[in-house]
This record gives structure tokens, sequence and C-alpha cells, in this order.
């Protein structure tokens, strides 16, 4: 190991294996070591056996689960926004040809103490309890608003200002109720809080937009998601490192980030070796994330918050979703007197996740109070029985300085959003740090077809 | 924008029926699979496996162009070929080959590699007896990873160097047969036997099976998966293949 790299990337996480897969087309020397003997760091999708180590370490897994190669339980529920920014990234890189995805089925709101489905096709709007017959009218005035906006044709823009008016100002312009507001901001443009409103629309109206463009590209939810869980797309992402000539090493402790006398990275040492590279990047838990004694060297992230995530594993659909084999559950803090929404996500064994008639789902928000299982109830409520319950309390990690200085670069955790359009933005960020330049995406050359 | 004469004031309620206008759903996979099925087009995943340097790429390589390259460095760049084999009886069979592009040098290859492989090819070297033990070790391992239905073929590559022959014939082909695996030798060099190999892995392969989504089973070529493709853009052109393995 006394080659020298251009970057040694730190922990398998979906965040740093986009970046190792973008920098090894790039033509970077990349070396990627892992502290796990898996794929994925807080992304990875874990068999039974990985997720009982994980969890329960002192527990075999249960028989009646089935087979433990028929699990790939994800650690973080999050959906791919089909027309989002991540699915960019995904067709620019050809990754997709590792890769088979499905459509989520459903999208469903919580409200008044019951969950009712995001219409998808006109029936299911005309019968949606989700508005009465007058506000569905002035919803309809609001979207047909929305979807006719130009920029460049103030005809369309009926008074308002995207840049300068707040989105209250749009809602109440189109008269529309509480309810309402909480459906169009948390179920169709994913703020987790009520922030938004007060702040400028456009932000809102990208979401909006979004939302719809990827509900209408496959028609039942605006999600997809990979078959065999979300741990794939982290792999499919080392794969083309790989190819690129990148350098895997998982199950590889890493002792120290060796520094320079200036303070600089020159090299990260792991078994009693330094490899030497010019630059490091690596998820929080390799710079000290959550160490308060300094082991491990010096803390470079800060917490910011905390998620809370219940994994339940059942035996029957969520009731209430049709039977629906994978949903996504908004419950709009509003409806019950949080700051934060609270979600569910659930797949199946149609998404090769787990054995045939068992249901993942994963309840998740963001902390508020100091008992987080509590918090998440409203959402554990609707599951009914619930045969096993695995509950994690992360703290979020951002790194402390940009990295520019002594070329350490630091991925932020996995955030408490249903989607990974954070996951990308981070991946902009450190590519714009690391690189100097912004990330363009480059359709990679179509291999030999014989 | 967009109003439609017959449209009943409930179309608009919300966006997405007229969306779903705008931006019209990829046609739905039937009419490719009938295609396929029709013409007999078979899509099997293939994965090489075995010690650096045996001749896995170099293989691939004599298989799908017919080439070969006496300095070839370690695997880069294209690890992800097609080719396709035709029967005598006129079936297609389409390998989706996979090289392992060095994952596998530090322990490290990805369980997405020989997630619903059909067929392994596991090389060794006939000049190195140590790399006969990591085909063993390869073989093992796929026994426990990989589907239990997977066709699993042994292969002596470097036959053309003859005279530096560390792996008898009979020591590996009495290995093959107590494991239950196909067997012969190749020369990527040469080309000898390449073609044979692969065409006794196609004649092998469950043509039968009827295509489902990566249940191990042969799938229809030609992209047409079952689930949703990424790479066909909402409202492209119905009907274009937006296949491109
Ligand atoms: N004489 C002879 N040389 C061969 C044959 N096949 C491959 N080689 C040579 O063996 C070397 C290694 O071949 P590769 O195809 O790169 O081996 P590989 O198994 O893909 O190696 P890695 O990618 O490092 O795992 C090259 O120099 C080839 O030219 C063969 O059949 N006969
Ligand atoms: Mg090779």
């Amino acid at each position: 190991m006394d080659e020298e790299y251009d970057v040694i990337v730190l922990g398998t996480g979906l965040t740093e294996c986009i970046l190792s897969g973008l920098l090894s087309v790039e033509g970077k020397k990349v070396l990627h070591m892992d502290r796990n003997d898996y794929y994925g760091g807080d992304s990875a999708s874990l068999n039974l056996t990985q997720l009982y180590r994980h969890f329960r370490p002192n527990q075999e897994p249960p028989a009646e689960l089935g087979r433990d190669r028929d699990y790939n339980v994800d650690l973080v529920p999050k959906f791919i926004i089909a027309s989002g920014e991540l699915t960019k990234i995904l067709v620019h890189t050809d990754v997709t040809r590792y890769l088979e995805f499905k459509q989520i089925a459903g999208s469903f709101v919580y409200r008044d103490g019951k969950i009712s489905k995001v219409p998808s096709t006109e029936m299911e709007a005309v019968k949606s309890p989700l508005m009465g017959l007058f506000e569905k009218r002035r919803a309809k005035k609001f979207f047909e608003f929305l979807q006719g906006w130009k920029d460049e044709d103030p005809s369309t823009h009926q008074g308002i200002n995207l840049d300068k008016d707040s989105m209250k100002t749009v809602y109440e312009k189109f008269g529309l109720e509480a309810g309402t507001q909480d459906f169009i901001g948390h179920a169709m443009a994913l703020y987790l809080d009520d922030d938004y409103i007060t702040k400028v629309a456009r932000p809102s109206y990208e979401r909006i937009v979004m939302y719809t463009s990827s509900m209408a590209r496959y028609g039942k939810s605006p999600y997809i998601y990979p078959l065999y869980g979300l741990g794939e797309l982290p792999q499919s992402f080392a794969r083309l490192s790989a190819i690129y000539g990148g350098t895997y090493m998982l199950d590889k402790k890493v002792d120290e980030i060796v520094l320079g006398p200036d303070g600089k990275f020159v090299g990260v040492k792991s078994g009693g070796e330094t490899v030497k590279a010019k630059q490091v990047i690596g998820d929080p838990s390799y710079f000290g994330a959550g160490k308060t004694d300094g082991e491990g060297g010096k803390v470079r992230v800060i917490e910011e918050g905390k998620v809370v995530r219940a994994i339940c594993i059942l035996k029957h659909p969520i009731p209430g979703t049709e039977d629906s084999d994978s949903v996504q559950i908004i419950i709009p803090q509003n409806q019950v007197g949080r700051r934060n929404d609270i979600y569910i996500a659930m797949v199946s064994s149609t998404h090769n996740v787990c054995a045939k008639d068992v249901y993942i789902a994963i309840v998740s928000t963001i902390v508020e109070t100091d008992k987080p299982e509590l918090e998440i109830a409203p959402g554990l409520n609707l599951l009914g029985q619930i045969s096993e319950k695995f509950v994690t309390v992360s703290p979020l990690y951002t790194p402390t300085s940009s990295g520019v200085d002594d070329s350490i670069f630091v991925t932020r955790s996995y955030d408490a959003t249903s989607h990974f359009e954070t996951v990308v933005d981070d991946v902009h960020d450190v590519w714009r740090r690391v690189v100097g330049k912004d990330l363009e995406l480059k359709k990679r050359e179509v291999e030999v077809e014989a | 924008m967009m109003m439609q004469k017959n449209s009943s004031a409930w179309l608009w309620v919300l966006p997405l029926y007229y969306l779903r206008k705008l931006y019209p759903p990829p046609p739905p996979p039937p009419s490719n699979l009938h295609r396929n099925l029709m013409s007999k087009q078979f899509q099997f995943k293939l994965v090489l496996l075995g010690e650096s340097a045996v001749g896995k790429s170099s293989l691939v390589l004599r298989f799908v162009k017919d080439q070969f390259d006496d300095y070839r460095e370690s695997t880069i760049g294209a690890a992800f070929l097609t080719q396709t084999v035709t029967l005598d009886d006129g079936a297609a069979v389409k390998f989706e080959i996979w090289d392992t592009a060095g994952q596998e040098r530090y322990k490290s290859l990805a369980p997405m590699y020989y997630r619903n492989a059909n067929c392994a090819v596991v090389v060794y070297d006939i000049t190195q007896s140590s790399s006969l033990e990591k085909a063993r070790t390869w073989i093992r391992e796929l026994q426990r990873q990989a589907d239990r239905s997977i066709v699993i073929a042994l292969c002596g590559n470097k036959a053309d160097l003859e005279e530096r022959r560390q792996v008898t014939q009979e020591e590996a082909k009495k290995y093959a047969e107590e494991e239950g695996l196909m067997w012969s030798e190749t020369s990527a060099k040469s080309g000898d036997g390449v073609q044979e190999i692969f065409t006794e892995i196609a004649k092998k392969l469950p043509l039968t099976a009827l295509p489902s989504a990566r249940s191990g089973a042969a799938r229809p070529a030609g992209g047409a998966r079952a689930g949703v493709d990424l790479n066909r853009q909402a409202g492209a052109n119905p009907g274009g293949d937006a296949c491109n393995c």
C-alpha cells in the first residue's frame, strides 16, 4: 500500500459512493475504505443477521422471519423522487444498468385521525375527502396558476411575484384553507415544518412542480425505489468507481487521520500503515462524530439536532392503505401538535427487501423532546400490530469547516427528509469544495455493445 | 392553458391528471415482452470470477470482440458488456457480462455482483496451481451467496501455454464433477474453446423459465424489465427503445 492516491474516501454511504464514482470517472485515483464489512455505512440495507448484530448483538434473528438473505432492511427511510436530482445522476452515470426500480404504490396523508390517499387519478381526486367541493375549486385555480406560470410572461403572474411574495400571500390570494395548506406544503412540497410559509414562494413553487411532474411520470406516486433496498445505490456507484480504477477495501479500521506539520491532511493510518493522498473525504463517523474525548483525532463535526427512526417489521400491510405493497404516509405537524412532520415509509417483498408477507415500515421524525419514542407514537399507532421494532436516535452531524484549508472534506449525516434531494445537494457541495468547481453531469461514454 | 373541451370541472381539481397528459407515462412493457418472447431472445446475467491475471477480461474480449491483447492492463473501464449466442433451435441468448472490476481484490466485492447472476464463469490459469485454489474459494462463495439455480462453469484458461502447465486436466475435471460444475479449457489468446464455453452455458440455461423481475430466471431482453425505466424520458417517443445495455 505504498501507492499514493488523489483522494481517499472513508465510509461507503451513498454520498461518499456517488463522490468516489464521479471522481474516478474524472480520472482521479481513488482509495475507498470502510470500517464495516458491508457497503453502505449509515445508508446500508442489512440482511437479518446484520440487522440483529447492529441492533441486538445478543439476540439471534427469530426463525419465523424466514431466510436471512431475503432481507435488505434500510437503515434510513428514503425514496427516490422520479424527476428529482438523484434520478439525474443515476441516468447520467449509467449506473441504472446495475439497478432495477419499482414505483412506490401510494402516498397518503394523515388528517383528522385517519389517512387519505393523495389522489393520483381523476377518480381519486373526485372522491378524495381531503378537500370539500368549494375548496377543490379554489385548489384547482391555485394549481392552474402554478402550472401556467411562465417567468417571462407577466400575464401568467396574476399580480404575484414568486421571488418577493411569501407563500402565505399566495395561499391567501387563492383563499386556501389551513388543511389544504397543510396538504400542499407537507404532502406535496414535502416541507417538514411550516417555516416555508413566511418565506418567498419560489422554492415552494419549484417543489410542487417537481412533485407533480414526478407523480405524472409513472403514475402511482412520485417515488421510485430500487429492488433489494436502498443499499444497492451506494453499491452501484462503488462499482462505477471500481470500473474507473477505484480501489475498494471494506472491513478496514481507520486508526488515524495523519496531518502534516502545517495541519494539512497527509494520509490515513490503518493497520499500522499510512496511505498517502492529496485529499480525504469521509462521513462524520470518521471525524469524531459522537466522540467528546478526542478519540480518533480532532472532532470536525457538530451536531445539528437528532432524528428518531423506528424500523418496524409487520406481518400485514398498513391498515387503511388499500393493502398497498409500498407507501409513504405523512403526518403533518399541525395534525398532531408538533413542529416537525412524522413520516412513515413502507416497502415489502415486492421490492425484495424481506420475506413474502412481511412489510417493513420505518417511522421517523426530527426529535423535539427528551422522549423521542413517544414523539413517533402517532405514526406507530397507524401500523397495526408490530412484530419487531428497532428504534434509533441519530444525531445529525454537519462539518465544522469547508476543508479548503486542511484538505479534509466531511459529508453530512442523512437527514429526516423522505427523499435524496438533500443528499445530492451535499454531493454538489462537497464536489465544489474538493474539485474547486461546479459538478457538471456529463453522460458517460456508452460501453461497447457487440 | 391545456383546457380540454370535454373536461368536467372535476378533471382539474388536482393537477395530476392533466400533467399525465403533458408527460405521458412510458408505454407499458408487454409489447416489448411480447416481441422478445416471439423472437425467443433471453437475457442472462453472467459474472466472471477468479484470481487476478488468470484472463477473465481477456476471455470476455475474445468472446465479445474476437480480440486479444498481450499486454492487457488489470481491468479498468468496460466491465459491462453484452454478447448474444444463437443456439441451433434459433433461440437467442443474450449475456449481460459483469467483470469484477477489481473489487474482489481486497475482499470487497459487493453483494450486488452476485445478485441474480444466472451463470458464473470461474476462471483459473492452467500454469498456476494456486489459481485453481482461488477458483475453489470462489465456487464455495457462489454456492453460499448466489441463486441456487446458478449455472457455474469452471474454466482453465491459457491452454496455449501447454509447456508450462501446472494443473492437469484430470485434476480439474474430477473436482468439477464432484461439485456438479461444467468444465473446459480455453485460450483467450488463440480463441480455442472460448465460443464453446459460452454456448455450452447458453444451452444449460433454463430458456423455458418465465421472464420475471430478477428472480433468477431469464429476463426478456430489450430493457423490458418489470420495473420502471429511468432512461425512458417522460414524454419520449413512445415505442422508442431506451435500452442502452
Ligand atoms: N498466453 C496466454 N495469455 C493470456 C491468456 N488470457 C489472458 N492472457 C494474458 O494474461 C494477462 C492477464 O489477463 P487479464 O484478462 O487482464 O486477466 P484478468 O483475470 O482480467 O485480471 P484482473 O482484471 O487483474 O483480475 C494478460 O497479459 C493477458 O494477455 C491466454 O489464454 N493465453
Ligand atoms: Mg480483468
